[in-house]
């Protein structure tokens, strides 16, 4: 769905979703990544269950929650990438331990 | 003259509002007269417990009557979802009250058992439980909890969709639910009552004042007495988690939906349009002890409310003498107490009179004369 720039020289970061290893790059948001990764990213929501994908982009929809490195219910649009980082798409409600 | 309604019920929070739905169910023509959305009102504050545990210490026909609304709380779920769809999430599996500490647990004990002493008190079964029997039921407790009392009628409940359960139904019934209505006095006129409003007058054959604190004034228009003592209570909300609290707590509860409720403070102050942080921080503190994985949560909501709250913290019912027909009915407990609201004090007013073997005890005559007992009414 969405296409790097061409252009876009930033060096590569690689985070892992859900075990697989993703190339991203430096100065991406979580969300960014997730969306250039060409994935079936969708989140399900907390109370319906109904699939999310990010979309403002700017931290005020909510609709990116993320677990990022065992934190549940991160903005993902609001983190940027760091090498390594291990990022689950949230189906559901966080769990209370994490 | 032409009487416009059988019944007029002047506050539609959740009492008023379970008496009006109680009287539409036994066909009366009923008119609510409600504030607007801007009124103090704990129908959209409340914690949602359907409580029983520590209830009537000092009044053992409140233990009774709180124990007759938890056993009858089921019946109206099951006939709200009829009649409206709505599903309100009645959870009555038991609830604990927790102690952090020995002290704590000790004074527990203490209270269970001078309920237990007290003569004529319905028997609910409230026990203490030590620490690891607590944490059988729930495992996530935190090492600070010593133990704590359980009572198997104890539950909660989706009071917001409660409320507007009662308010679908109103339709269906076909009453009148007029906001912006605030009741600014009330006349007995040739056998009927008037109430003035800033929309123009509203006849009805009896009415029926459920305006919470606000009865306190409405009252004496018909020969009536309330005397309240309101008090502010704050609630913090986490984001929704997975379900981890089989049972709610006196003041930690999580929601149907996920989030978690922590409660609820007791405060002298009305201001309900600001929030003490450090009463807030407080209550966190606590639960966070209790079950450290809260620690853990973001807290995405709080805010303060102010109790309906006679001054004794026990209910008021009654009857006007000198105005027959008129009705007085404020409590505390809105959400504990909204079954016997619907099908008892409705049956009550749509028959003309107070039962005295349910409610007697309840009159406003024991404020008379005496310094009634201020005890643990809620």
């Amino acid at each position: 769905m969405f296409k790097r720039s061409d252009q876009d020289k930033r060096p590569s970061v690689q985070i892992f979703v859900d075990g697989a290893a993703i190339a991203a790059r430096e100065g991406d948001t979580v969300s960014a990544a997730l969306l250039a990764s060409g994935r079936d990213v969708r989140r399900a929501t907390a109370v319906s269950g109904a699939p999310r994908l990010p979309y403002c982009m700017m931290g005020v929809c909510f609709d990116c929650l993320v677990t990022i490195d065992g934190v549940g219910n991160r903005q993902g649009c609001l983190v940027p990438v760091a090498e390594g980082m291990q990022v689950e798409i949230q189906k559901g409600k966080r769990e209370i331990g994490r | 003259m032409h009487r416009d309604y059988d019944v007029a019920v002047v506050g539609g929070g959740l009492l008023g509002s379970a008496i009006a739905w109680g009287l539409g169910r036994l066909g009366k023509t009923v008119v609510v007269l409600d504030e607007g959305d801007i009124t103090k009102r704990a129908s959209r504050a409340n914690f949602a417990l359907i409580w029983v545990q520590s209830k009537g210490l000092g009044m053992p026909a409140y233990t009774g009557w709180t124990v007759r609304a938890s056993e009858s709380w089921g019946k109206l779920a099951a006939e709200l979802q009829a009649q409206t769809g709505l599903d309100v999430c009645l959870q009555q599996n038991g609830g604990f009250h927790l102690t952090l500490g020995d002290d704590e647990f000790e004074q527990r004990g203490q209270l269970v058992t001078r309920m237990h002493n007290q003569v004529g008190a319905a028997d609910y079964r409230m026990e203490m439980m030590s620490a690891s029997e607590v944490k059988k039921r729930l495992p996530l407790i935190g090492p600070e909890v010593s133990g704590g009392s359980f009572c198997p009628l104890d539950g909660h409940v989706n009071s917001l969709r409660t409320f507007r359960a009662f308010h679908t139904g109103f339709k269906q019934f076909g009453i009148d639910y007029f906001p912006e209505r605030a009741v600014s006095a009330i006349a007995l006129d040739g056998g009927e009552f008037s109430l003035a409003t800033p929309k123009g007058e509203i006849r009805a054959g009896k009415v029926v004042l459920a305006a919470g604190n606000a009865n306190q004034t409405l009252a004496p228009m018909v020969g009536l007495s309330a005397p309240m003592g309101p008090t502010r209570g704050q609630i913090v909300v986490t984001e929704r988690t997975m379900p981890f609290l089989p049972h709610p707590l006196t003041t930690i509860r999580q929601t149907d939906e996920g989030t978690v409720m922590i409660g609820d403070s007791k405060e002298d102050e009305l201001d309900d349009r600001a929030l003490k942080h450090s009463i807030s921080a407080v209550m966190a503190d606590r639960a966070q002890r209790t079950f450290p994985h809260l620690a853990r949560l973001n807290v995405v909501r709080s805010w303060a409310g102010i109790r309906v709250m006679p001054q004794d913290g026990f209910p008021i019912y009654d009857q006007s003498e000198s105005h027959p027909g008129a009705f007085v009915a404020c409590c505390h407990s809105g959400v504990t107490l909204a079954s016997n609201h619907a099908f008892e004090i409705a049956r009550m007013v749509a028959a003309g009179a107070l039962e005295s073997k349910l409610v007697g005890a309840f009159s406003a005559s024991r404020f008379e004369g005496r310094r009634a007992a201020n005890s643990s009414g809620y």
